[in-house]
């Protein structure tokens, strides 16, 4: 179905006149708008705003949701990204009225349950971390990763130590560099080793009176645990600096093992990828932080205390860091994030990870039969296929299959991601798939790879927009309706 | 040029070496074919200024393709004599060309001995039969 009619713009759909609601007659006398208003306020012309009824209005929402592609709707294996099936429960749970009618000016003896649930998730973030202090505020992963450098920063000045250089593996997601560059420091890459670990030569070399973080992911985002990961700590921290975990990949460890005890300093969650809440769409997000004794005192402020029976928001915390989020933070996402951990549990979580990790080997059993895996026979929660072969024999790459799998009705995995592989295909499962879907998948993967190259380079033939002009889209991005 | 006649860092960038009028060392800069290639379309190049000074195996520009936006690194100390302006409108091109028009800028190089460290044709040649495998 291309219904071509009601997905044009609502700009293109618009008729003079056309009105979702009437009106009636105006029984009060009218009066001239320069009269109640002043001069500076009032604009020149109304704005060009599209005319149209409500049907049109509601069909061309509807329609537009139905071309999408969603884990609600299908099988949505994009590696590194943990597109997990989110209960609705938590949903539910998270607009009661108790939870969305609060207002964050209300006097904190009247929000008492509310601080609690934040409480206890700074409490639980803790525990799963292995690090002792949790700040909730951070309103996305790569927020949460430059609180944590400003943390960082704000301990190093407060030992008078000039460390500014932040180390980045290459594997590493591009947040790191970014946030890093953002929070005043100096970036330098640490290269990986043919069996896709840090090489730790290399970051051995590195390593100076000028360090200040390590910013590590593990498992790596070739989906492979740095085994080493107890010596990289160690001599980090020899060398003065400290280690950051980007959490992004928790969802392949938790209740096994603990950034703290691995000897992380800090760490952000991810409650989109891990913990059920929205991923996008819901509105902003969470990127809570979890640090070290010694990083507590620089965490922003306020941070949920318990006093006796009662939970009160501390501000007093001289050596902070300051705000870095209005208000506590996103609480919406953060009571999804709090039914989602009290609904499985301790046990439940490290269940959670481990069929993570059972659901990634068995679809990498399969797949790498027909599609090579350059890094190891094992993996933990995702893997990365290469179809550099494919493309020197057959010219089929990894955007080809990828755009082949939405004819299929699988959404592609992550593609040209991470970069130290050629035509990279990063596959996550996560650990809400059944076998049966596990095997559609690989089946259709199969398939594809099996497909000529003609058809594969125009796919996809089934959606109602087949290859934008990628590089046009780039060079020459049009970023609103003109007439 | 040709490929053989020029010296290569590990991250891809070549350089030509000649003598100026004066006797100065400038060296021509620009990013191998073999990385084009992995890199696929380029959208957009930011390429420093005119008397910017660029240090061996520092940034001195960024070059973003549809994948991702990578760093270009300075193969030599020196001082940025000569910009390729034309080189952001013809991006297109650049694969097809990287050695002559598809030049990124010429450096005065401050530090000759520094050379000694670039890899010739051959190593460079061995490096990317690696990085294939």
């Amino acid at each position: 179905m291309r219904n071509t009619q009601a997905t044009k713009l609502l700009f293109e759909q618009s008729k003079p006149g056309c009105r979702g609601v009437r009106l009636p007659e105006c029984d009060v006398p009218e009066r001239p708008i320069d009269e109640l208003l002043p001069s500076g306020a009032i604009a020149e012309a109304p704005p060009p705003l599209p005319e149209l009824s409500e049907p049109d209005v509601v069909r061309h929402f509807v329609n537009l949701s139905t071309l999408n592609m969603s884990v609600d709707t299908h099988f949505y294996p994009l590696g590194s990204c943990t597109m997990k099936y989110n209960p609705k429960r938590n949903e539910r749970l998270s607009s009661l009225p108790g939870m969305v009618d609060l207002h964050p000016y209300q006097p904190q003896q009247t929000v008492q349950g509310t601080l609690e649930l934040l409480w206890r998730s700074q409490e639980m973030l803790a525990e799963i971390a292995g690090l002792p202090a949790v700040s909730l505020q951070p309103a996305a992963g790569a927020h949460g990763e430059m609180t944590a450098l400003l943390v960082a920063a704000a301990y190093f000045r407060d030992r008078g130590e000039k460390r500014s250089v932040v180390l980045i593996p290459d594997g590493a997601h591009g947040t790191n560099p970014a946030s890093a560059t953002m929070a005043g420091m100096k970036t330098v890459p640490v290269r990986s080793t043919n069996d896709g670990y840090v090489d730790l030569d290399d970051l051995a070399a590195k390593l100076n009176d000028r360090t200040a973080v390590l910013m590590i992911t593990n498992p790596n985002t070739l989906g492979i645990f740095e085994e080493k990961i107890a010596e990289i700590t160690q001599i980090v921290h020899a060398a003065g600096g400290l280690v950051y975990l980007d959490g992004a990949n928790m969802n392949a460890i938790m209740g096994v093992t603990r950034p703290g005890d691995f000897g992380a300093d800090l760490m952000h969650y991810n409650p989109h990828k891990t913990f059920g809440s929205p991923h996008g769409g819901g509105g902003p997000g969470a990127g809570p932080i979890a640090v070290a004794e010694h990083l507590a005192p620089f965490l922003p402020t306020p941070i949920v205390v318990k006093d006796g029976d009662c939970y009160r928001l501390d501000y007093d915390r001289p050596n902070s860091i300051g705000r870095v989020r209005s208000f506590f933070g996103t609480v919406g996402v953060l009571v999804r994030m709090y039914c989602y951990i009290l609904t499985h549990g301790g046990d439940g979580l490290r269940h959670v990870s481990e069929n993570a990790v059972l659901c990634a080997n068995y679809l990498l059993a399969r797949v790498r039969h027909f599609l090579p895996v350059p890094h190891g026979k094992r993996c933990m929660h995702e893997f990365v296929a290469s179809a550099a072969k494919l493309k020197a024999d057959k010219d089929i790459s990894a955007m080809d299959i990828a755009k082949r799998l939405l004819d299929h009705g699988f959404h592609a995995p992550t593609v040209y991601f991470p970069l130290i592989v050629r035509e990279a295909l990063m596959i996550e499962p996560t650990e809400t798939e059944s076998k049966a879907t596990l095997d559609a998948f690989a089946e259709a993967l199969f398939r594809v790879t099996e497909e000529s190259a003609e058809l594969l380079h125009d796919a996809p033939h089934t959606t109602a927009v087949s290859r934008p002009e990628e590089v046009a889209a780039a060079r020459n991005p049009i970023l609103r309706w003109t007439p | 040029m040709t490929p053989e006649q020029l010296l290569y860092t590990k991250s891809h960038e070549w350089a030509y070496v000649q003598d100026d009028p004066s006797g100065a060392k400038i060296a021509t800069v620009g990013l191998s074919a073999f990385a084009l290639e992995l890199l696929t379309d380029l959208v957009y190049v930011d390429l420093p200024e005119v008397g910017r000074r660029v240090s061996a195996g520092e940034p001195l520009g960024e070059i973003e393709s549809v994948k991702a936006v990578s760093d270009l690194y300075s193969p030599v100390d020196g001082e940025v004599v000569e910009v390729n302006t034309a080189l952001a409108d013809n991006l297109a091109g650049l694969a097809d060309d990287p050695y002559d028009a598809g030049w990124f800028v010429k450096i005065r190089i401050a530090d000759e001995s520094l050379l000694a460290g670039l890899l010739d044709y051959a190593a460079y040649q061995k490096q990317c039969a690696e990085e294939e495998h």
